[in-house]
């Protein structure tokens, strides 16, 4: 599965987009944040706030409680501040 | 009528953009926003703006149908820009036209406030030292804003 970040979660994290194989037991939006929360610092320091985290399933915005199984690209990003 | 909507690091040409809405006979109205970057106080060099290819433009897309389902509108026109803008430079241009002015006015405010929550780009201060400042945080008055729409 391809997650993509943005804006300062992407520079917290410290990447653009990354590929990975989501453990047993990660079912909903809520679930990855927690889980990508255990994988460093940097994912802690990003996602250290997780309601303000923003969340897109193939470019549809979702709630945190969405289910992720179908998914192909997860992108994670802060408020949005264009216009 | 299908709205159109562009995403690009182009300069917006407001003044050809409003030329090709106007005129058309069947429009009593058009209202035209222009979001401009500001300089704050001469803090600012520029600022960038980061956006999420694809999403961004479909965001917009869906913005502008559903103004354009809800009143009564003759033509739509949203534009956005990312990447770096200076001051006084345009960020984003809408424009709708109508028979009467009071759907051309709301569906243009509309699509503002639902533009600036649901498309998503991400605005960063470039400051006049030569420094890169911080990202612009969202603000409730912007998060509510789309919240009147949903009372009327």
């Amino acid at each position: 599965m391809k997650l993509s970040y943005f804006a300062w979660v992407r520079e917290r994290i410290g990447k653009s987009d990354e590929e990975v194989a989501l453990p047993a037991g990660v079912e909903t939006v809520s679930d990855l944040l927690d889980w990508l929360r255990s994988r460093g610092e940097n994912y802690e320091y990003a996602l250290q706030v997780p309601e303000i985290i923003r969340v897109a399933i193939d470019q549809e915005h979702v709630d945190h409680s969405e289910r992720l199984a179908g998914a192909g690209e997860i992108a994670l990003f802060p408020p949005m501040t264009g216009g | 009528m299908a709205p159109k909507v562009t995403v690009g690091e182009a300069r917006i040409d407001v003044a050809a953009e409003t030329e090709a809405l106007s005129g058309e006979g069947a429009a009593g109205a058009l209202v035209t926003f222009i979001g401009y970057c500001r300089d704050e106080e001469g803090r600012l060099s520029a600022l960038e703006l980061e956006h999420y290819p694809g999403m961004a433009e479909r965001e917009i897309r869906k913005i502008a149908e559903e103004a354009a389902e809800r009143w009564p509108l003759i033509a739509v026109r949203a534009a956005h820009r990312h990447g770096k803008i200076a001051p006084g430079e345009e960020i984003v241009f809408v424009a709708c036209s109508s028979r009467h002015r009071g759907a051309a006015f709301e569906a243009a405010s509309y699509i503002m406030d639902f533009m600036k929550t649901k498309a998503p780009f991400w605005k960063r201060e470039h400051l006049k030292d030569g420094s890169v400042g911080g990202w612009v945080e969202s603000k409730a008055t912007d998060e509510s804003a789309g919240d009147k729409w949903h009372r009327i």
